[in-house]
């Protein structure tokens, strides 16, 4: 008798587990899904977070000309590099950042939490966003820049390697850092202007328009305090000539310390997010 | 002290305090919600009544006290009682970029076992709407929306904060057959209102909280001592009744001004078998401005403010 009816506790065991996992997997498959509609759906995000780059691109593309002093590299070419890792940053940070602080302002966060949605789920539902958002980014930009301006795409498999690396570290950092940076942000309507003033700023001064060794020192020095002139300069390695690397600061690529400051900008920015990030309290409406 | 059987309350609050900074928001709230009634929470603005059920629902933490809603500490925030419990918050929702369908449907993704999506968006009354974008919906739309994501979890204990404020007449109506469809059900239900009518047609007990204390609760019927206050029969001296009143109920008290009688008693029903026939034998078959009164739950409830605020606790 006790035989059947350990296995009869296991099997409820078993019955009790299962809903439980399977509504974390519902749940993550619901507020993926969510994500995702609301990106494509909403014109705000399109315009501000995919578009923006792209335009950026093909409008200063069509305008630069000449090459990067100290070098025979083809200014446009190290605009490019800097626009991928821009618009990378632009889905990650500047649309994230402006989809929590819309979600916090109409009360989703709130009814959120009021759910029993597993916290796990919002989260992932995120990192999907960055995913799709930030993979269809890439590829419009890259074949833009490769249709209308030429550009070569990486000439071998290390190349592509840095270039995936650099993207995800990069957009790792930005995603946490977008989540800690959502909390100064005290309503949906001024969202947009108030990510897009750090977006600006660090385009300008992290080598994206001005080649980095033309910026001022103290402006250098700034610009290496933070993830966008590592991500730039990731990619100036895949994509420019290695003669170029003698322009940079240190007359090389520096990637092992690119690596080491994306990396030590995604636990900041997960200590941020864990210290930041509320459920409840006097913002969540 | 609270006994075993009130611990074993939906909802059951001891000592309830809630400070924000040197302002004391909730005081001194005591509750005991019983299974399966509509309870109300009642109190001006700013008396503390949604920092008590935000505290209920464990979307903002008390200062002290022993609170159990469905007994657990909500400050547990456990996901397996966040299941049984449906909260419609006091601000409306937006949620942007999503049909009606979509939105309930995401909701019901996080419960073990909801209501039929359509079903609910029925329940509510938005199956007109069930296509549209939600940020479309007028206010009174969108009020309901709210109320469908908060009950998709065919919960155990509901509650409402103001969940009627902002609906026309027919709205108001169908929210209620909405809460009675829950109570039907077995389901217990909290509710903050400002509407006295809600308060009549749909709950059982209510409290009344003014400037974070609990100033009265009990059967919605025996508020504010009720039943105690007696019934007003009052009606003008006509001419022809120039002779002195007839034998009354013996709690009866009369009072008699400028031609005006009033006669307060508990048995008004009594006090009119007495005065018709002694009107009809001078002659006079209908009493002038004859009028029954009894208190109104908005007189006691007006009642309860006024007399609580002068007491100069706010």
């Amino acid at each position: 008798m006790s035989a059947p009816n350990a296995a009869l506790t296991q099997e409820r065991g078993a019955v009790v587990l299962d809903p439980a996992r399977s509504i974390v997997w519902r749940s993550a498959v619901s507020r993926s899904s969510v994500e995702l509609k609301s990106f494509f759906r909403n014109r705000q995000s399109l315009v501000f977070t995919l578009l923006l780059p792209i335009v950026l691109l093909v409008v200063l593309g069509s305008i630069f000309s000449g090459t990067v002093p100290g070098t025979h590299t083809d200014f446009k070419q190290m605009f490019i590099a800097g626009i991928i890792a821009c618009g990378v940053m632009s889905v990650s940070f500047n649309g994230l950042a402006i989809s929590v602080a819309i979600e916090r302002d109409t009360g989703m966060i709130r009814r959120l939490a009021s759910s029993p949605m597993p916290k796990s789920a919002y989260f992932i539902g995120k990192v999907v966003r960055v995913a799709v958002t930030g993979t269809l980014e890439t590829l419009l930009l890259l074949a833009v820049a490769v249709l209308a301006f030429g550009l070569p795409l990486p000439s071998t498999t290390a190349r592509w390697e840095t270039l995936v690396w650099v993207l995800l570290l990069g957009a790792v950092a930005c995603t946490l850092l977008a989540v800690a940076f959502s909390s100064v942000i005290p309503n949906a309507r001024s969202a947009s202007a108030i990510v897009t003033l750090p977006f600006l700023v660090l385009q300008f001064i992290s080598g994206v328009f001005f080649p980095y060794s033309q910026l001022p020192a103290w402006m250098q020095t700034v610009a290496a305090l933070f993830p966008l002139k590592w991500m730039t300069q990731g990619l100036r390695s895949v994509f420019l000539p290695n003669d170029f690397a003698h322009v940079e600061p240190a007359g090389v690529w520096e990637l092992d310390r690119v690596a080491l400051v994306l990396a030590a900008w995604c636990l900041a920015g997960l200590a941020l997010s864990f210290l930041t990030f509320r459920w409840r309290g006097p913002n969540v409406r | 002290m609270s006994t075993i059987a009130e611990q074993a309350n939906p909802v059951h609050v001891r000592s309830l305090r809630k400070r924000y900074g040197p302002v004391n928001a909730v005081e001194e709230v005591d509750l005991d919600v019983r299974s399966g009634e509509v309870f109300a929470l009642l109190g001006p603005n700013g008396a503390g009544k949604t920092t008590t059920v935000e505290i209920l629902v464990g979307v903002r933490r008390r200062t002290s006290g022993d609170v159990r809603v469905l007994g657990r500490d909500p400050a547990e925030d456990a996901p397996e009682w966040r299941a049984r419990i449906g909260v419609v918050p006091q601000t409306t929702g937006a949620y942007t970029d999503l049909t009606v369908r979509e939105v309930v449907e995401h909701f019901a993704a996080f419960y073990p076992a909801p209501l039929p999506v359509a079903e609910v968006i029925d329940m509510v009354g938005l199956g007109k709407q069930a296509r549209k974008q939600a940020q479309t919906l007028s206010g009174g739309q969108a009020r309901r929306l709210d109320v469908a994501v908060g009950v998709i979890g065919d919960p155990d204990l509901i509650f409402l904060d103001e969940p009627t404020t902002g609906l026309d007449p027919v709205a108001r109506r169908e929210a209620w057959d909405l809460v009675r469809y829950f109570t039907d059900r077995g389901k217990t239900t909290v509710l903050t209102t400002h509407y006295l009518d809600e308060v009549e047609a749909l709950a059982q007990r209510a409290a009344v909280i003014v400037g974070g204390r609990v100033v009265e609760s009990g059967p919605v019927a025996e508020l504010g001592g009720r039943r105690a206050t007696p019934a007003a029969v009052s009606f003008a001296r006509a001419d022809r009744l120039d002779r002195s009143l007839p034998a009354l109920p013996g709690d009866a008290v009369v009072e008699e001004a400028e031609g005006l009688v009033v006669v307060r008693t508990h048995h008004p029903t009594e006090a009119m078998a007495a005065l018709l026939p002694w009107a009809a034998a001078s002659g006079v078959r209908e009493l002038p401005d004859l009028r029954i009164h009894r208190p109104s739950l908005e007189e006691i409830y007006l009642d309860l403010i006024r007399s609580n605020q002068e007491g100069g606790v706010v």
